[in-house]
């Protein structure tokens, strides 16, 4: 049965036999554009609960063993009249890397746009299975939840980074973060790799069967390219990470000895044999690089959407574009011993993943100068969307080159883990990713809830956000340089960075503001919501297809039939038009010709 | 107390400004509340952009002014050093241009086509040439950063066993670090945490029948001849640990199971890196800092006066005391070493 018939059954469905209750419209909903909004709000929710930890970190970080009030309130038995104890440093680092990475970064990113856009985008009904998709979304509830609750532990939350290395992770003597808290974060980590691979399937398959007629693969958006592409990997990769976890398990719960070997603890030899946590090591980055691209590409991909629509141009060199996405994907699946420079494998493995590593750096440059050149000559709209989507190409920049030093074994000697990665990896995967989620959230806002978000706020929002995060990882960088590990609770004990103490202090300021001001977004964001101006259907004067829907929720996307597609969605100010859009359902004119090929 | 008053401050400021959002949302009358950027919105938006990049400049430069130091690229102490050092500058250089020229461009294109109403952008979708350039340019910068690279890499990587290095176990367990020297005949004892018997002192598990380990010596303050190239056997007990040496830029995980190693040559003694006019000035800046918060090192029970010293610090999350596991390294001359080592229990004398 070909596509469009399909859809086609599915239409008389919805039309005549549809009704929608409050639980099948609000809860247990399988339209996309409901589990989008679901998968934002948690987001959203566990975004604030990331940022709030990083803010306490920096606070210790900045004013160690002081006693502090926003402590003493939130961390209750962890911090004595308001001093924070070590062990619960140690969980807020974990416990904030894993929720900005994977339930913030991950889900509440792809999960969001994947599902708000890939049908509308495409011309499809809704995703291929709705069912799956409400189950992927129920499942990242489930485990969003019992991250949570691991908060609550006796013994206190995971502690051991979030990369969780053996033997740290896997003994609950070596840490107390390390027992019960441990084992929640695993199973929770369990569950949320069951609902991403489900989520990813489903945008793979609605991809490939659901496009709607005229829609080939060289027409497809940016952004699908980018949701594609992202599931992809994902799907390569999770299911390594979920293997590493089930292995952990088995070696925490059940005496196997996957990581661990000859080790002494506490007065005692423990019977471990014959492991290694280098294994460990692989398996976690065999996913934990490919995850960087799991956060970055989708941001990448409403960039690319955000800066064509706003600069009235098409985004330059389009099919270069998706090349640098391939290329990107492949070489991200093979790189990931660069985070083991040091880690005793064989050092002539560390020069193969130098060499992979630093080739990444090619297709990379080629999406920043393609933006640029996409800017160039362009007639811009300004709007919040487009400064945030401007200022992901700035610290995709600052971060990425960044890289050309830890990428190179022989440097990355010397600073790896110190705070120079910490200021790398923020800049180019956790600002880059967030203002890429910033971007599509004001950009789609009015597609999502039919009315605008305010402009001035969103203005605020951006310069202070954008001056807070050089503020905070531009400095860093030179802390990393004199040498200051990461992860520790407090540098007091080490004068030599006693220099590096103001500069702390200087970051703890720009990390306190740039956080405090994202209430900025919050009030914008819930007030806009309910009391944002009534959207009109294509604000942005925009050619791709969820623009064509009407803004009232349509279960089935399109009242009618499913649109057609007949140009690329990038037509902006071509020659020949009046307008300067050309929606992509818009039939070529006599004579005119598909420029870009 | 400080961290009290700015905690208080921030609530203050958090709840002023949710007041002002409101007060500022209030005062909008329609147009206002569409997200549309009009032609004000985007000269002014435009010109902040401009802004904007004279805020990166300028935090570069700050950046620059108070933490361009980096004493992670000059002063090295050991043989390999400076290899690295010059990689990372030429890599920094590299860096520094890029970051500058298309910082540049992005704001500078942002600022010069900020909209117009009525005026239409160029349609411009391809250049084949122009992409070629840009893709052809990073290749050849990253085909001589590679190659420099992975020379110095195999350099430091591959150990050569003829120079006949000293041989040194590095032990690492929660929270602490201890070091094991060949002895006489530079051969370490075989050893297996199996071994460890905490009753007759043997702490790290050294075989008590192996003859090359009667004279091994366990301490816990590292010392290095000048000159003489070191092999460091690294072991862990318990956890993973990382031994980070910044000064010699040497840095290799601990990893219980299995033994690695990294290798290399100290070049300059501890004495002789204190009269470095560098540290020199280092030192007595932070000793500075330290004079303004005295009481509070005092209370903490440390040293008031700083004094330069080599460390080896953990560098790979080990648990609760990960922020304070360090040894001191001493490097010295090979008569001050010989005389140090003559002081100490070999195994065989120290067990109980």
């Amino acid at each position: 049965m070909s596509a469009t018939a399909d859809t086609h059954g599915h239409d008389d469905h919805d039309v005549h036999h549809h009704k929608e209750t409050f639980v099948t419209k609000y809860i247990f909903s399988q339209d996309h554009k409901m589990i989008a909004k679901q998968y934002l709000i948690t987001g959203t929710i566990m975004g604030v609960i990331g940022v709030l930890m990083s803010m306490m970190m920096r606070m210790q970080i900045a004013w160690p063993e002081e006693p502090n009030l926003l402590f003493e309130a939130l961390l209750g038995k962890w911090a004595p009249g308001g001093v924070m104890d070590a062990d619960i440093y140690l969980a807020l680092v974990t416990i904030h890397g894993t929720i900005m990475v994977f339930f913030v970064l991950t889900a509440g990113l792809s999960g969001t746009f994947s599902n708000l856009l890939i049908p509308l985008q495409i011309g499809a009904r809704d995703m291929a299975s709705g069912f799956l998709n409400m189950v992927s979304y129920w499942l990242f509830f489930l485990s969003s939840i019992i991250m949570i609750m691991s908060l609550f532990v006796e013994a206190g939350p995971a502690a051991a980074g979030w990369t969780i290395y053996p033997p740290l992770s896997a003994l609950p003597m070596a840490q107390g973060g390390s027992g019960m808290g441990m084992t929640l974060w695993l199973v929770s980590m369990a569950i949320f790799i069951a609902s991403s691979l489900l989520g990813s399937l489903n945008y793979i398959v609605t991809v490939i069967n659901l496009r709607t007629k005229g829609m080939s693969m060289t027409r497809l958006p940016l952004t699908i390219w980018t949701f594609f592409i992202t599931a992809v990997i994902g799907v390569i990769s999770f299911p390594v990470l979920l293997s590493a976890v089930l292995l952990l398990i088995m070696d925490r719960s059940f005496g196997t000895s996957f990581f661990l070997s000859d080790i002494f603890i506490q007065g005692e030899v423990l019977h471990y044999q014959g492991g290694s946590p280098v294994l460990f090591e692989h398996l976690f980055w065999f996913l934990g690089h490919p995850e960087v691209y799991i956060v970055l590409l989708p941001a990448l991909g409403i960039t690319s959407e955000v800066i064509a629509t706003n600069s009235r141009k098409p985004i330059f060199g389009y099919r270069a574009m998706v090349a640098s996405i391939l290329a990107i994907a492949f070489l991200s699946t093979i790189v990931w011993g660069h985070h083991m420079f040091i880690s005793g494998m064989n050092p002539f493995l560390g020069s193969v993943f130098t060499f992979t590593t630093l080739l990444i750096a090619i297709p990379s440059a080629v999406k920043a100068f393609n933006y640029i050149t996409t800017l160039w000559k362009g007639n811009l709209q300004l709007n919040p969307a487009m400064l945030f989507s401007i200022g992901l190409v700035s610290t995709f920049i600052t971060g990425g080159l960044t890289g050309i030093i830890l990428g190179d074994s022989a440097l990355d000697i010397n600073v790896h883990d110190t705070y120079f990665v910490v200021a790398h990896f923020h800049l180019v995967m956790g600002i880059s990713a967030l203002y890429g989620m910033f971007a599509g959230i004001y950009h789609w806002f009015p597609r999502m809830f039919g009315r605008m978000m305010n402009k001035n706020l969103g203005y605020l929002h951006f310069w202070v956000t954008a001056i807070c995060a050089y503020g905070v990882f531009f400095p860093m960088h030179f802390i990393g340089m004199a040498g200051l590990p990461r992860r520790y609770y407090t540098n007091s004990n080490f004068p030599l960075f006693d220099d590096t103490t103001n500069a702390n202090v200087v970051i703890t300021m720009f990390a306190i503001v740039g956080g405090i001001f994202q209430i900025v977004f919050l009030y914008n964001f819930f007030s806009s919501m309910f009391y944002g101006k009534k959207a009109v259907q294509n604000p942005w004067k925009s050619n791709t297809l969820e623009w064509t829907a009407p803004v009232k929720h349509v279960h089935g996307n399109w009242p009618g039939a499913l649109p057609v597609v007949y140009r690329w969605p990038y037509d902006y100010s071509k020659p020949g038009h009046d307008e300067d859009f050309v929606p992509q359902n818009v039939p070529m004119k006599e004579g005119e010709e598909e420029l870009h090929h | 107390m400080t961290a009290f008053l700015s905690i208080i401050i921030v609530l203050f400021v958090a709840v002023a400004l949710w007041q002002m959002v409101k007060i500022f949302d209030l005062a909008q009358v329609g147009a206002a509340n569409t997200q549309v950027a009009d032609d004000k919105d985007n000269k002014l938006q435009g010109y902040l952009m401009m802004a904007f990049l004279v805020f990166i400049y300028a935090t570069t430069i700050a950046s620059f002014w108070y933490l361009g130091d980096l004493p992670l690229t000059s002063n090295s102490a050991s043989e390999h050093g400076p290899g690295i050092d010059n990689l990372m500058i030429i890599s920094m250089v590299v860096i520094f241009i890029v970051q500058t020229i298309t910082q540049f461009l992005l704001h500078y294109f942002a600022f010069k086509y900020k909209g117009e109403k009525g005026r239409k952008a160029l349609f411009y979708a391809d250049n084949n040439t122009l992409e070629f350039i840009w893709t052809i340019i990073p290749v050849i910068v990253l085909a001589g950063l590679i190659i420099y690279g992975l020379f110095t890499w195999n350099d430091i990587m591959n150990i050569d066993e003829d120079e006949d290095p000293m041989v040194i176990e590095l032990y690492a367990q929660q929270f602490n670090w201890k070091a094991r020297y060949g002895g006489e005949d530079n051969v370490l004892g075989k050893a297996n945490v199996r071994l460890i018997d905490i009753d007759r002192a043997n702490i790290l598990g050294v075989a008590e029948d192996d003859p090359n380990a009667q004279d091994d010596v366990i301490v816990t303050e590292l010392h290095l001849p000048v000159g003489r190239p070191i092999l460091f056997k690294m072991r862990s007990q318990d956890v993973l640990h990382s031994a980070y040496m910044p000064h010699f830029r040497a840095q290799m995980n601990c990893v219980p199971g299995m033994v690695t190693q990294f290798g290399f040559t100290p070049t300059v003694t501890t004495a002789d890196m204190r009269l470095n006019p560098d540290i020199v000035e280092k030192v007595l800046n932070i000793n500075k800092l330290r004079q303004a918060k005295k009481e509070k090192i005092e209370e903490a029970g440390q040293e008031l006066l700083y004094e330069f010293d080599y460390l080896l610090l953990c560098n790979k999350i080990c648990g609760k005391s990960h922020y304070n596991m360090q040894m001191k390294i001493i490097v010295e001359t090979q008569e001050e070493f010989d005389a140090w080592m003559a002081e100490q229990k070999t195994f065989a004398n120290s067990l109980n």
